[in-house]
């Protein structure tokens, strides 16, 4: 491995990082906001959202993310609808990540007891301060692991980008392969990246889990 | 006497499932009424129909001579006058001992935080968990966890208190500690309907005793004769059901 080497395609890969963690972020984002809605619609059976985020769920839970990209970069254009990739890498994460999210959110909705739903509702409260200061905390809590093993998912998933030409880790390190063959310059600094990026996630999760854990179950 | 709660002809069902059957009872202010019967008879469905978690077929529950089951109004306004005690604690995991028994007056009464938490602290104090407070549900024994869920109902300030066999899921050792929290409450004249599977305990906190078999409230009358001279052979069969030797 030479050292020069891996210095001057440095700055490439710390492009394709940024973009990488901006779009990668951007997408988790919609994909959170998304998952809250399906699974709040889908939890109180709203008629007509919960039937529709159940068919979103489905479709985008069961293809792959390449696919779905090339529909919106390649198909989407055909409708007269033309994205840039960028554009299409948040929604291919959004919207995949959305129907994650929102499995993950729902079981965790769905683990929380009927007794303690009860045990809010003989205090007093109502349904939507039952909802929102016991049932959902909770929910949330238990949803967590879920949500941080989601987030890392998603992240990797953004690998495929390279197939809709946005400049991202795994594209980069295709791309410099191609022109320079310093084949294993390039992986090894494709990896390193991606540990980067990824491992810091994972540990910051690690902590967020055992605290709430630890709260609510000890040990 | 002045009547609190009055059930009428109360008919539950499911299908073709009758689960209870035209049961007829009244509670007077202050008055203990201690329901047994064996598994199944209905017992713990009869106080989840008085705060109308269960959907009645026919009859009526009345609470202070307003129908609260089948009720139209809002359901979470007539609850606030019933405390209801479960067999498995129920206290909220994430929130700590204060937290718990505060959520409800601070939301529901709309009681400032401080006075809530004062009136809770005096609780925890009477029944001896005071230190507990700041601790969340996870870090309390079972019998600990159910004292916090006596007090935390009794926050709501209710005029009638349902316990639902709160000591069936303790250690016999944590039972007394629980019981005595209820007798002490008995003593000042709360009115309470407790379903339990513990004779001795109804007999000393009993001011009447219902027992339920099959859907139905085969015999009732003061502990005394309930104990010493059941009329019906139902009732003799299942007290003895509790003797050993």
């Amino acid at each position: 491995m030479d050292l020069e080497i891996l210095i001057s395609y440095f700055p490439r890969y710390l492009d394709a990082f940024k973009l990488t963690v901006i779009i990668g972020c951007t997408g988790i984002l919609i994909a959170f906001i998304l998952g809250i809605i399906s699974a709040f619609s889908i939890h109180f059976k709203i008629p007509i959202m919960s039937q529709f985020f159940r068919v979103y769920i489905e479709i985008f839970r069961n293809t792959p993310l390449l696919v779905q990209l090339f529909f919106f970069y390649f198909g989407l254009p055909k409708l007269g609808i033309s994205i840039t990739s960028e554009v299409c890498g948040v929604m291919g994460i959004g919207l995949l990540g959305g129907s994650y999210m929102a499995e993950g959110i729902r079981s965790g909705m769905d683990a929380v007891s009927e007794s303690q739903r009860e045990s809010a509702l003989a205090l007093g409260m109502t349904r939507k301060q039952m909802f929102f200061h016991v049932i959902f905390p909770e929910a949330f809590s238990l949803s967590i692991p879920a949500i941080v093993a989601n987030v890392i998912f998603l992240l990797k998933e953004t690998s495929v980008f390279s197939a809709i030409s946005l400049m991202d880790l795994m594209f980069t390190a295709k791309d410099l392969i191609g022109l320079y063959y310093n084949t294993t310059e390039a992986l090894f600094l494709l990896v390193v990246f991606y540990i980067i990026m990824l491992l810091p996630v994972s540990l910051i999760g690690n902590v967020i889990e055992g605290r709430v854990h630890y709260k609510m179950f000890g040990a | 006497m002045d009547e609190i709660l009055s059930i009428r002809n109360l008919t539950k069902s499911y299908d073709d499932l009758t689960v209870l059957n035209q049961i007829n009872l009244d509670v007077s202010r202050g008055e203990v009424v201690v329901i047994v019967g064996p598994s199944g008879c209905g017992k713990s469905t009869l106080l989840r129909c008085i705060n109308a978690f269960e959907k009645i077929q026919e009859g009526m529950v009345k609470l202070d001579g307003e129908v609260i089951n089948p009720f139209k109004g809002k359901l979470n306004e007539i609850r606030e006058k019933i405390g209801m005690v479960f067999q498995s604690y129920e206290l909220f995991p994430h929130k700590t001992v204060l937290q718990n028994m505060t959520l409800a007056p601070i939301m529901v009464k709309k009681i400032k935080k401080k006075e809530a938490e004062e009136e809770a602290l005096a609780l925890l104090d009477r029944v001896g968990l005071l230190t507990k407070k700041d601790n969340y549900p996870r870090q309390l024994s079972g019998g600990q966890k159910q004292r916090v869920a006596i007090v935390r109902a009794l926050m709501m300030h209710p005029e009638i208190l349902l316990l639902d066999e709160i000591t069936a899921a303790l250690d016999p050792e944590m039972v007394k500690e629980v019981l005595d929290v209820v007798i002490n409450l008995a003593k000042e004249g709360r009115t309470m309907v407790i379903v339990t599977h513990e004779l001795s305990f109804a007999r000393a906190v009993a001011d009447r005793m219902v027992f339920i078999d099959a859907g139905r409230i085969v015999e009732e009358g003061s502990p005394i004769k309930f104990f010493e001279s059941p009329k019906t052979e139902r009732l003799r069969k299942f007290l003895d059901s509790f003797k050993y030797i």
